[in-house]
């Protein structure tokens, strides 16, 4: 019942509506009676109208309908005597459907006649109009009118035209736009005359929603059109690699157990292994698909080529990721001899590589690094991340600039993994331009009126701005010079708009974190060397701390792949997707943030050297609703088998099947540390339940546990 | 505003379904088996299922089903999709799915799918998106999802996705937040929310929310309380609900109550009705109101219930 006032009825309304329901129910229970008994005379053809009259819901009266009509057709062959019996099926779902305009029966009967031919279709349209004027944006109608073009072959360029003077009628019609947005990019695709070259049509097409925008700023009609052409002038098109590791050009250095102390090792390029094997991940600007030994050729004394297997790194099965990780075997080294093995990479010399767009990676680029082996020392070979438990208080970081300064080159590296661009210089001028020139618009409509819109189109094109100009070098050769200013427009917006203030407070925390990781000067100053009292081998290690600085979400990882040690802790982070692309990562902190659920976790699954992790002070088993329930692997949405096997966890005191998340994120880690207090869920039965998970596990909460 | 009005709606809720004389009720007739399941879930979360007999509601919603394994919204209606989708929820919901054949509901149901792996909602023909959810929902509460094609499943609901993130009823339609619904609860159920692109749906989602704090299905239309369930739900399930105002949209619902004979509407001061009632209470249930059993958003029903079917033994 929608928009029906709530008062009680007058008496004589009580009486009217007792005789009318009456009625109704009487006209039902005989429609339901000749249905039953295939009764398809004329009379009980006047009922089911007059039923349908008053309830056009009435589905199994259509359904009677259709019957009726099949079979009284069968014994028909006089021409005007079947266009007869199919008028006025048509008549009476007009008659339908302006008593209720959303009556999908009514709707789909209408089709259904249709699709029996006969009909004329320039009439549907005319009714078409009569219905559209009346309610522009009926959405039914305009998927009836979308089925009557494609059946009278009405070209999508006169359909184009009809959204056209629609919006020109009243700009504020959602519906129309949407059309035009469907039939736009149906014959941009398929290079019609007249839309092509692309550019030109998307110049038009800023023009018409500039208008719809600048008229009234606070009606959304406009708003997703808009960002839509955005979308389509700021992100290329075919997929790109914007980084690896190692990085190009960096000489790697592998420790098999012993710490690396005495030598000035930048921690950058050292890397500990304990299972023999180190990765190679490449980082794509989208998701793609087809990574493999014949899309990407891995030259190297370590691994025959044909022999890696491409993970992606997801947490669903789909097999399209942004980033692909492969794991090369290290072989066994008894001299001590550093001796560095090259390794060369080439992507993208065959097809196969593409977006979940379809587009062709096209850009085939190369890079290369050496690998040393530090050989094991069997006196420390027990030695390694999470040998020893890690205390993450302030006192044990410390900077320490000339080591920083000594190891700062290294960080250039990533700056030499040049991507070859081949785009047209002129295209890609028109982009720029274009972005440019919505720029200054957006700075004048701001200068008029302090609108939500404006502020966060203007902030979304500085951002487009930026990734554009970054798209033609490396994250470090171009500086963003819009970040202080777009984090200013989405502190702006928290105030100007508080509802939704948080989905600013995401897209600033995405900001913030390309501004901290592409500029070395601002990534070195988080940069802390880690010690402990008593020294051990990740004592060499720096911890990239981003903690304090109100993170509400992750970003930027690409810029991150070397990280070994994260402090995240003290922010309020609800999320950490994107994590999983961190794949050296053996210690991690996200204490003190907002973490709510088990299956926000899952990134970590991918984590294959996590040691040390703390998620204390969190919100973990606070919430009676979990917004990651559907994006994590598990049986309720088909992505991890039924046959798991919690029963191995169950214990007396346990029920497993209130915990299923708990056991499903933490049975594939191999932690030695976790810290879990101060969490609603970290009673004892509970962490009886992780160490039983957990069998690698050293101290929980700080206290030993074995 | 106040606070829910538990013991209100729960009478009313047991009121409506004695009523059977006023005009209303004998215009939805044909959906009673739609109302059951509104009105039985939402005193579930209530906490207050145990009023109901059970066996009564069982034996009647076998005597909807047909021959062919469907299920008619009514005794003597004929069999559709939309009504089998409320049968095997209120089964669920009773602990009774035993009482089903699952071969032929099955059979029903996955002869329901077309070649290009779009659902029609009977045999007459109708596509729509919707189906496609209530087809994927119900065979997997049944554990026989593999009985249909669903990677083409998943493959059409994608070619019915937007230029703005949401999904419309067929390729091309509109995006409107219940066929988002049922979009996106789809491809959680098929472990496919790869497809959504979350933060541009997620923002579109969010800006669904009005002044008043309720939200609206479309752009520039008014809210009204059912989109709590179709919003809402769809931004859970692709965790961006923080975007929007969850206190401003509690006070709406609230808002929307009648105080005095139980019930909720689609805004303040209009008429009540079992869909809305269920619409206010499950979106309340999402917004973790105390008192209330939480809801799942992809299977819409209690939370203990889809953990039963998946994690229980």
């Amino acid at each position: 019942m929608h928009g029906r006032p709530r008062k009680p009825l007058k008496p004589e309304e009580g009486a009217a509506s007792f005789a009318k329901a009456a009625n109704l129910r009487t006209l039902q229970a005989q429609l339901l009676h000749n249905h039953h008994h295939k009764i398809y005379i004329k009379d009980a053809l006047d009922l089911s109208s007059k039923l349908l009259e008053i309830n056009p819901e009435a589905y199994t009266a259509w359904n009677y309908r259709k019957l009726a009509v099949e079979h009284n057709l069968r014994s028909e062959t006089d021409p005007d005597s079947i266009k007869a019996i199919l008028s006025e099926e048509l008549r009476l779902v007009e008659s339908a459907l302006r008593r209720n305009f959303k009556s999908y029966g009514a709707w789909h009967h209408r089709k259904w006649v249709l699709s029996k031919g006969n009909s004329s279709l320039d009439h549907e349209f005319r009714l078409l109009d009569q219905f559209q004027k009346a309610d522009s944006r009926n959405f039914h109608a305009w998927n009836y009118r979308r089925f009557v073009a494609a059946l009278k072959n009405v070209s999508e360029e006169e359909e184009l035209k009809f959204t056209t003077d629609m919006i020109n009628t009243n700009f504020s019609n959602y519906s129309a736009w949407h059309n035009r947005s469907v039939l736009l990019s149906h014959l941009l695709k398929q290079r019609v005359q007249g839309y092509f070259p692309r550019e030109k049509v998307l110049t038009e097409e800023y023009d018409l929603v500039h208008q719809a925008l600048f008229t009234d700023p606070d009606d959304q009609s406009g708003w997703f059109y808009h960002l839509w052409l955005l979308d389509q002038t700021v992100k290329p098109d075919a997929p790109l690699l914007v980084s690896s590791w190692p990085v190009h050009g960096s000489d790697l250095i592998i420790s098999l157990g012993r710490n690396l102390d005495g030598r000035a090792l930048s921690p950058f390029t050292s890397f500990h292994s304990d299972t023999g094997e180190f990765p190679l991940i490449l980082y794509f600007n989208q998701a793609v698909e087809g990574v493999d030994s014949s899309t990407v050729t891995v030259e190297s004394v370590f691994d025959k080529n044909a022999d890696l297997m491409w993970r992606p790194l997801l947490t669903n099965n789909s097999g399209n990721a942004q980033v692909w990780v492969t794991y090369l075997k290290l072989p066994d080294v008894k001299d001590h001899s550093l001796k560095a093995y090259p390794v060369g990479v080439s992507i993208g010399h065959t097809q196969g590589i593409i977006s979940s767009g379809g587009s062709h990676y096209s850009h085939p680029s190369q890079f290369e690094f050496t690998v040393s082996l530090q050989p094991i020392d069997s006196e420390h070979a027990e030695r390694g991340p999470g040998t020893e438990m890690v205390v993450w208080k302030d006192g044990n970081f410390h900077t320490n600039k000339t080591i920083l300064q000594d190891v700062s080159p290294t960080i250039d590296y990533f700056d030499q993994l040049r991507i070859e661009k081949d785009i047209e210089p002129t295209t890609s001028m028109w982009h720029a331009k274009t972005v440019a020139n919505e720029i200054v618009l957006f700075r004048e409509l701001l200068s008029e009126i302090n609108c939500k819109i404006g502020k966060l189109t203007l902030a979304r094109l500085l951002i487009g701005h930026d990734s554009i100009m970054s798209y033609n070098k490396t994250p470090y050769s171009y500086k963003r010079v819009y970040s202080q200013e777009v984090l200013e427009l989405l502190s702006d917006l928290m105030k100007l708009d508080p509802s939704h203030s948080r989905y600013y407070k995401d897209e600033h925390s995405l900001v913030l974190m390309c501004q901290v990781t592409s500029n070395k000067e601002l990534l070195l100053r988080h940069c802390w060397y880690y010690k402990e009292s008593t020294s051990w081998s990740i004592h060499n290690s720096i911890c990239l701390r981003l903690n304090n600085l109100s993170l509400s979400r992750i970003g930027s990882v690409e810029n991150l792949l070397w990280v070994q040690m994260l402090d995240l802790s003290h922010n309020e982070l609800r999320s950490i997707e994107g994590l999983e692309g961190m794949q050296l990562l053996s210690c991690l902190n996200l204490s003190n943030n907002k973490l709510s659920s088990f299956t926000a976790l899952e990134p970590l699954r991918l984590l294959k050297s996590l040691k040390v992790l703390d998620i204390s002070y969190n919100e973990l088993g606070a919430h009676s609703i979990d917004t990651t329930r559907y994006l994590c692997s598990s049986p309720l949405s088909h992505t991890v088998g039924s046959d798991w096997d919690v029963d191995k966890c169950e214990t007396d005191d346990v029920k497993v099947t209130n915990y299923w998340d708990v056991v499903l994120i933490f049975r594939g880690l191999h932690l030695t540390q976790l810290d879990i207090v101060g969490n609603a869920i970290s009673d004892d039965k509970f962490k009886l339940l992780l160490a039983k998970v957990l069998p690698s596990l050293k101290w929980l909460d700080g206290e030993d546990v074995c | 505003m106040g606070e829910l009005e538990m013991e209100k709606h729960v009478l009313y809720i047991l009121s409506v379904e004695k009523k059977k004389d006023d005009f209303e009720s004998v215009v939805m007739e044909h959906l009673r088996i739609n109302g059951a399941y509104w009105g039985l879930t939402t005193l579930d979360l209530l906490g207050k299922l145990g009023t109901v007999d059970s066996d009564e509601v069982v034996s009647w919603i076998l005597k909807c089903q047909h021959d062919s394994g469907g299920f008619g919204g009514n005794i003597g209606h004929d069999p559709h999709i939309l009504y089998t989708l409320s049968a095997v929820q209120i089964l669920a919901l009773l602990n009774n799915l035993d009482v089903l054949d699952v071969d032929k509901l099955t059979n029903y149901i996955s002869g329901l799918q077309n070649e290009d792996g779009s659902f029609s909602g009977d045999v007459w023909g109708e596509v729509d998106t919707r189906f496609s959810y209530i087809a994927i929902c119900c065979l997997s509460i049944l554990h026989r999802l593999d009985r249909i094609n669903v990677e083409k499943a998943v493959n059409y609901i994608v070619s019915c996705k937007n230029l703005d993130g949401g999904f419309g009823c067929t390729p091309g339609g509109e995006s409107h937040a219940g066929q988002i619904f049922c979009c996106v609860g789809a491809l959680a159920i098929t472990g496919s929310l790869h497809h959504v692109d979350k933060d541009l749906l997620g923002w579109w989602l969010c800006e669904r929310q009005v002044k008043s704090g309720g939200l609206n299905g479309r752009p520039e239309k008014l809210p009204d309380v059912c989109y709590s369930w179709w919003v809402l739900s769809s931004l859970i399930m692709i965790d961006r609900v923080h975007w929007i105002d969850k206190e401003k949209l509690v006070r709406f619902i609230l808002d929307c109550q009648d105080k005095e004979n139980g019930g909720i509407s689609d805004r303040p001061d209009d008429a009540v009705d079992v869909f809305h009632t269920y619409f206010g209470v499950a979106g309340l249930s999402l917004l973790e109101y105390p008192g209330l059993k939480a809801i799942d958003p992809a299977y819409a029903l209690p939370v203990d219930i889809i953990n039963r079917i998946f994690f229980g033994r």
